[in-house]
């Protein structure tokens, strides 16, 4: 089936083939203890939240988060239309949050689900919990849109929030949009809650993979050469047939 | 000469004569009065333990609870849905002598269809047909009225010489109530609403369908599973093409025939039904398949491309799945430990796209690594299997001197990966017996003097 790639029509609806644009996140929770204000049925606050790996704002992308609590919360269905798209809750149990990710109309019309377990309580048994550090519980992960349509292309392709490949040469883009004076601050630069954010950093995950794949590629050098010399001897039982 | 006498059994041994003796005795002790001697039989012969009935119940209850008089009587009555007024007679429950009140209680359940009525003038104007005369079209609807659009009885009666099928018959009826409405409607908007002007009956649609459902009902068992062979067969290739690809598209060269799979799954789909569907089958997987017919600069699998946004973790779980899908279970259990033993996250922490890229691709070596152990045990177990035959002692140096390089690569777990030395001392703890004389050197020059003593 050919597919003449180079044909790209000046269409604004019409999909960058074979491109994708990530969006790096990082989404959970951060508990507070609530000390002395502690409760039986309400010994934390927490907040859960899903904000770009780098602090930027989310809203380019995203139109709308849900947040579903536990049944027990009044109203477990939790709707934020605008960044950050955080919610902060208290309560004394462990569960997981599902949340909704809804996208911008010429971003995508299919939504993404993540889900993350809230923690209330920290790993290892450290003595007293304390009400000034909390517990957080972020994971990293990277949303990807596959092919793109043109006009989001363009939108975002200068975005902080964004990791944008470079197009193949010969691609006609409308120059970018201006980027547009938001009256609030979407990014999570100075959030209150942003010296615990955890540093997520590719480096040190890409030094052992590639140690790694070192130690195997070894290996498996050495076992192809055995297998190459028991395959070039000579069958034992011919050999030693005649004693 | 008697039987008897040769048998060696005594004369008047017929134990029926004694039986029926005491059986008199014993059913006259046990009747009972008041029921019959089987159904007290039935409880085991013994009287129950609490009595179920008392007998005095049942002859009281019946009037007395009731306040009111009940008396039945045979009545006359009418019934609404008759057209006549004929009288019929039945027994009626009177409550303190006043009679029931209302209509014949199942007068409700007369209904029956709208059929339209159309004027002569009505007929000239609209509803004029070159294959139906009006007396046939009066005769139709006089039919559709009185058997309330059965249709089937409808064509029986059809007394017209030019026999007409079901279909036709309906297809002339929703035809003209169409036209009708149409017609009659102050504005065809009043109407759209009404079904059979939504949706007018398609009667080649419907002989196709006909036709095609009594071909699935008559098909033989013999059909009915070649079948579902053939279509277990398409689901299966369309899997292991799915699976080929997903490889294909990681190794990034070939530019696969992505319509092909949608055509087989059309031809499989639409093997005896009627044509309609399979156009529609066709039409769907062209239209679907352009995206992602060249795949040389992406490793993007198909199911991915479907979903147009998706996690990067997502991703990585789809692909180290499909590199998985050709080992077994214990395998990826091995790779799971492998890759925990090098340090390295089963599922990475940062799954940036290098990331990603690097783990997917150090599985896959794993895998590899894996395959390769394995063969070179096969091929060890082949050598010494022929050498055992022959050698009693010197047989089992080779033999070890190999599993010790292999052994040492499969172990790695406390003692690391790579600890040549540390792992051999093991390896001599576990083969206390015999002796290891060489040093731990390549295999090349151990194997030289081993066949030059074989030789010797």
């Amino acid at each position: 089936m050919m597919e003449s790639r180079g044909a790209q029509q000046v269409d604004e609806t019409k999909k960058l083939k074979d491109v994708e644009i990530s969006f790096p996140v990082v989404y959970g929770t951060m508990a507070f203890w609530l000390g002395k204000k502690a409760s039986e049925y309400n010994s934390h606050k927490w907040t859960v939240y899903v904000r770009s790996a780098t602090n930027e704002d989310l809203s380019v992308i995203i139109k709308r988060a849900v947040f579903q609590l536990h049944p027990s919360f009044n109203n477990p269905t939790r709707v934020v239309d605008s960044p950050p798209f955080e919610l902060s809750e208290s309560g004394w149990g462990e569960f997981e949050i599902a949340i909704k990710l809804f996208f911008h109309s010429d971003v995508c019309d299919k939504q993404l689900e993540l889900y993350h377990q809230l923690k209330l309580f920290p790993e290892e048994e450290s003595g007293p919990q304390s009400t000034k550090k909390p517990v957080v519980a972020e994971s990293y992960d990277e949303i990807v849109f596959y092919e793109p349509t043109k006009s989001f292309f363009a939108r975002v392709q200068n975005h902080p929030a964004a990791i944008v490949p470079r197009l193949p040469s010969g691609l006609n883009l409308p120059s970018p949009a201006p980027i547009t004076h938001v009256k609030k601050r979407g990014d999570t630069k100075d959030h209150a809650l942003s010296q615990w954010f955890m540093n997520f950093s590719e480096a040190d995950e890409l030094l052992k993979l590639a140690a790694a794949r070192q130690q195997v590629q070894a290996h498996i050098a050495k076992l192809r050469r055995q297998l190459s010399m028991i395959d070039g001897m000579p069958p034992q039982s011919k050999a030693t047939s005649g004693q | 000469m008697d039987a008897k006498d040769i048998l060696g059994l005594p004369k008047n041994s017929f134990p029926g004569a004694q039986e029926k003796k005491t059986r008199p005795q014993k059913d006259s002790q046990r009747k009972p009065d008041g029921i019959h001697r089987e159904v007290y039989a039935l409880t085991g012969g013994m009287a129950p333990l609490m009595p179920t009935i008392e007998i005095s119940h049942l002859k009281k209850r019946q009037y007395s609870e009731k306040e009111e008089k009940i008396s039945w009587q045979w009545l006359p009555f009418t019934s609404s849905a008759r057209p006549d007024n004929l009288q019929l007679y039945h027994w009626v429950r009177v409550v303190n002598g006043v009679p029931p009140t209302g209509d014949y209680s199942f007068a409700k359940y007369n209904k029956s269809v709208d059929v339209l009525k159309y004027t002569d003038e009505e007929y000239e104007k609209h509803l004029t047909d070159p294959m139906w005369s009006k007396e046939e079209t009066d005769q139709l609807f006089d039919l559709c009225k009185r058997f309330d659009l059965r249709f089937i009885i409808i064509a029986d009666r059809f007394s017209f010489p030019q026999t007409r099928s079901v279909e036709e018959l309906k297809n002339r009826y929703y035809s003209v109530t169409r036209a009708l409405l149409l017609a009659r409607a102050p504005s065809s908007t009043d109407v759209s609403g009404h079904p059979i002007v939504k949706e007018p009956y398609n009667m080649t649609h419907e002989v196709e369908r006909k036709r095609a459902l009594s071909a699935v009902l008559s098909q033989t068992r013999q059909q009915e599973q070649k079948e579902a062979e053939i279509l277990a067969e398409a689901k299966q290739i369309m899997e292991s093409r799915m699976a080929s690809k997903v490889n294909m598209t990681l190794s990034a060269e070939v530019e696969l025939p992505d319509n092909q799979i949608g055509n087989e799954g059309a031809e499989a789909a639409a093997h005896d039904e009627s044509a309609l569907p399979s156009p529609n089958i066709h039409l769907s997987s062209s239209a679907a398949t352009p995206p992602i017919a060249t795949v040389e600069c992406t490793s993007t699998p198909a199911s991915l491309r479907m979903l147009r946004v998706y996690l990067r973790t997502h991703a990585l779980d789809q692909m180290v799945q499909a590199a998985n899908s050709t080992a077994g279970l214990r395998t990826i259990k091995r790779v799971d430990q492998t890759l925990q033993d090098l340090g390295v996250h089963l599922k990475p922490k940062v799954p940036t796209k290098s990331v990603c890229a690097e783990h997917l691709e150090l599985r896959k070596e794993i895998l590899t690594l894996l395959n390769l152990q394995k063969q070179l045990q096969n091929r060890e177990a082949e050598a010494t299997a022929n050498r055992d035959n022959t050698y009693a002692e010197a047989s089992s140096t080779p033999k070890r001197a190999y599993r010790g390089d292999a052994e040492r690569t499969i172990v790695p777990d406390s003692l690391g990966f790579g600890g040549d030395r540390v792992s051999k001392r093991d390896h001599k703890r576990k083969v206390p017996g015999r002796f290891m004389d060489a040093p731990p050197s390549p295999p090349q020059s151990k194997r030289p003097r081993k066949l030059k003593s074989s030789d010797g």
